[in-house]
């Protein structure tokens, strides 16, 4: 007769740890599984939580270690949201946030419409199209920085040869109007297919029998994407953009690499105007305040998020 | 209207998770508008306040 794992794992049990264990009930056991991961937890996520919640309300430098801590209340909150330029960088982090979101879904979606149709190279496209998404962020905003380049770069070729005009007659990463669309164009570019893979998940998981009901009711295709595609696949666009929209709130690394929060501060997100107070000017308990008021904003957003999300599902 | 007004006198979770949610995405607004700076002062108090309303009002009893 063949043994079964657990069978194995029991003989394998030294007859010592086999008592202790016989002793303990099962509450205990789930208890010592589930205890190292809730350990971890706290460890990693909510006492670093509370230790920045306590540090935000003092004049704490992570340079000057040796000065003594002092309570200043809640004046570093005061000074983050009366200062122009932290209103500013909110500003820059909306702009980016808002259009990042609506492209990519846009584009998102269409492309995995178009996919999901049946047709030669169907597959190779799909990894085609995908690629992007797997480049590091620091590759993506180094070859991005070549391409926008005005002498030799091939984007300002590109739109010169439709727009006519000298192709370094503008600078995408140097010009005030157009470094902020520049992050959003390499954005869009490197994280559209994530959007449009849970999109395809979504519309692969309607049933055929649900078009061809449609079918034979007479419902014209665009009835039909109206009224079963689109709803059918929302849960999924909405979890894409919950993803998307946590993930760009605190977009850093691709901003640095192509901008560094340049020209002047236009393109300064929230999180590199955040890194800069932490660790450039060392504004420790300044940047905690900052970094618990973005945090409270992205909570509170994936709070009402995640509850229109529920609501969506039920129907 | 007065079902609305009826369940927040009554602490249904369903009004007062539409107070909260209404005072995170105005909070979320007033945080990232270019109109006014007071507004932009204001915006933490009410995100805050939304969110922690929210936590709480997720634990009331459901409709009647």
């Amino acid at each position: 007769m063949t043994q079964t794992l657990p069978d194995r794992a029991a003989q394998a049990t030294p007859p010592k740890v086999a008592r202790k264990i016989k002793g303990l009930s099962d509450r205990a056991i789930a208890w010592i599984f589930v205890g190292p991961t809730i350990f971890l937890l706290l460890a990693i996520n909510i006492f670093p939580l509370i230790w920045t919640i306590n540090l935000s309300f003092t004049n704490f430098k992570a340079n000057r270690t040796n000065r003594a801590v002092e309570y200043i209340g809640t004046r570093n909150y005061e000074r983050i949201l009366t200062d122009s330029d932290i209103w500013l960088s909110m500003q820059a982090t909306a702009h980016f946030l808002i259009w990042t979101i609506v492209f990519q879904v846009l584009i998102g979606f269409t492309l995995a419409w178009l996919i999901n149709k049946k047709f030669r190279g169907n597959d190779l496209w799909t990894t085609i199209i995908v690629l992007p998404m797997m480049l590091s962020p620091a590759v993506v905003g180094n070859f991005w920085t070549f391409l926008y380049q005005p002498q030799i770069g091939l984007f300002n070729y590109v739109i010169t040869f439709f727009t006519g005009g000298d192709p370094s007659g503008f600078q995408m990463l140097g010009s005030v109007d157009l470094a902020p669309w520049s992050i959003v164009i390499v954005d869009t570019w490197m994280w559209t297919p994530f959007v449009m893979l849970i999109c395809l998940a979504g519309l692969r998981s309607i049933p055929d029998y649900i078009y061809e009901a449609a079918e034979i009711d007479r419902a014209s295709k665009l009835r039909q994407f109206f009224t079963i595609t689109i709803p059918m696949v929302l849960p999924f666009l909405m979890l894409a953009v919950l993803f998307r929209g946590i993930e760009n709130f605190k977009m850093f690394d691709l901003v640095v690499q192509l901008t560094g929060g340049g020209p002047g501060s236009t393109t300064e997100l929230a999180s590199i105007n955040l890194k800069r107070e932490a660790f450039e000017k060392w504004r420790t308990g300044y940047s905690s305040a900052f970094a618990i008021i973005l945090f409270v904003t992205v909570f509170g957003l994936a709070s009402i998020y995640v509850k229109a999300l529920n609501k969506v599902k039920e129907r | 209207m007065s079902e609305f007004f009826n369940g927040l006198l009554k602490f249904r979770r369903g009004p007062w998770e539409m107070v909260a949610t209404v005072l995170i995405a105005l909070g979320v607004f007033m945080l990232m508008q270019p109109f006014a700076l007071w507004m932009f002062t204001y915006s933490f108090v009410t995100t805050l306040v939304g969110t922690v309303m929210f936590i709480i009002v997720s634990h009331f009893p459901e409709g009647d």
